[in-house]
């Protein structure tokens, strides 16, 4: 299967990048979903500008109290960071559960959160870590929540010449419990439904709560009901039992070969107590 | 667009379409024959190559992508006719069958035995979920992971 014709520039500098995106050239990162659909002649980009080139976008370091992953880190660099693992181990077990090792070794974070797929694993991940994202232009740069980045299946607030190009997220302190569960379908890999749980306890009450959720709807959210059912509370079997039948209501669900809305609607209640238990267990 | 690579140590330079993948520069041009391309969606692994070091499959990059890589394939493993000890243990252990994913499932095998000297077998299960093979279940090629990295430490 091959690509229609398109041209190809590695740019030196993230500048010449970005002034190649404005005039009208596409973004390649690790080519995990891009070059697919290439191949299968659902995208064809005229101009692709290869953003692994530039190693100034590779990098994961902490900064200012919150950690910053440039875009082009791979989803193996960041499964395989030390940093990570101590300070945000939510991300690394969501790394370590995507596709397989070869694609692990070429994917991005940054491509993989542009693309915006409704069953990729890190949106679940950067919804509960309320992750923050810069999208960059040749003439602006501005800062956006994930709740205003993910805007639909496939679809990101990011605008015509615009990169993603570092997502920030914040470093927990010991009190805090995280956990990454999907139900992953079998032959991609990709989540049928995933959940990222997030919690703190504080004199022997939960205190805070996150639930991101992905695969089920459209986009990755946040089970805001299900968080609030579960503040204040000390996170008994019935507690958590009560909070994750909150996490699909309301929730426009998914429906495919693999999976049926029902079935989502139930695995994501499943997924979220397995998760908000495991999340609780790890707490120091 | 002119490309250079290094595969199995030897230079290659050579003008290519952009839209060329890498298995295509590996079967054609280079003509090693030995990387396999299977489903040509990046599911099976037939087509894993290291590519500086890492495995990745070849079927889902573009030539142009691997300018000034170095890369490793299944033909640059045996020395002077002797069997890398990953080869030798899927001999040895029955890891094939037909043989198709044979390529792919040694250089996959290569990359956990790289990151994980004295594998799992969750570890070496975990590395070959990029991987399919038809014939063997698995097991012997489990099997060959754990002789080929006990083999190694020695």
């Amino acid at each position: 299967m091959f690509a229609q014709k398109f041209e190809y520039t590695a740019p030196k500098t993230l500048d010449e990048a970005l002034h190649l995106l404005a005039n009208g050239a596409k973004p390649l990162a690790g080519g995990m979903s891009l070059i697919p659909m290439m191949k299968l002649r659902l995208a064809a980009p005229e101009h692709l500008v290869d953003l692994r080139a530039l190693k100034d976008l590779n990098y994961i370091r902490e900064a200012g109290g919150q950690l910053h992953i440039g875009a082009t880190a791979s989803h193996y660099d960041i499964e395989s960071s030390a940093l990570l693992r101590q300070k945000c181990p939510l991300l690394t077990e969501t790394a370590a559960a995507i596709g397989d090792v070869q694609v692990r070794n070429l994917g991005t974070i940054g491509g993989s959160v542009a693309h915006a797929d409704p069953a990729a694993d890190y949106p679940a991940a950067l919804q509960a870590l309320e992750a923050k994202f810069v999208l960059r232009s040749e003439k602006s740069e501005r800062t956006l929540s994930a709740a205003d980045l993910f805007v639909d299946a496939l679809t990101t607030a990011l605008q015509p010449g615009e990169i993603l190009s570092e997502v920030i997220v914040p470093i927990d302190d010991t009190r805090t419990g995280t956990s990454y569960l999907k139900m992953a379908q079998p032959a991609s890999g990709f989540a049928i439904v995933g959940v990222a749980a997030r919690v703190r306890q504080n004199a022997g009450k939960i205190s805070f709560v996150r639930i991101g959720v992905t695969g089920l709807s459209n986009r990755a959210y946040r089970a805001t009901a299900a968080e609030k059912a579960l503040e204040g509370k000390t996170g008994s079997a019935a507690d958590i039992q009560s909070a994750a039948a909150l996490v699909a209501r309301g929730v426009d669900a998914n429906s495919d070969l693999h999976a049926s809305a029902d079935y989502r609607k139930h695995l994501a209640v499943v997924h979220a107590a397995r998760a908000l238990k495991t999340a609780l267990s790890r707490i120091a | 667009m002119n490309i250079n690579l290094t595969i199995n140590g030897k230079s290659y330079s050579q003008d290519v379409e952009p839209r060329l993948l890498l298995i295509h520069f590996l079967r054609d041009i280079a003509g090693l024959t030995g990387t396999h391309m299977g489903c040509e969606t990046s599911l099976c692994g037939a087509c894993t190559v290291e590519l500086n070091g890492k495995a990745i499959k070849s079927c889902t990059m573009f030539a142009v992508q691997a300018n000034g890589a170095e890369i490793v394939t299944v033909e640059g493993l045996a020395n002077d006719g002797k069997l890398d000890p990953v080869q030798e243990a899927f001999w040895n252990e029955h890891g094939l069958q037909c043989g198709f994913c044979t390529p792919g499932m040694i250089m996959a095998s290569k990359q956990i035995i790289d990151r994980h000297p004295s594998p799992t077998e969750e570890e070496i299960r975990h590395g070959l979920e990029g991987n399919v093979c038809r014939c063997t279940g698995y097991q012997h090629i489990v099997n060959a992971v754990k002789a080929a990295a006990a083999g190694a430490g020695k």
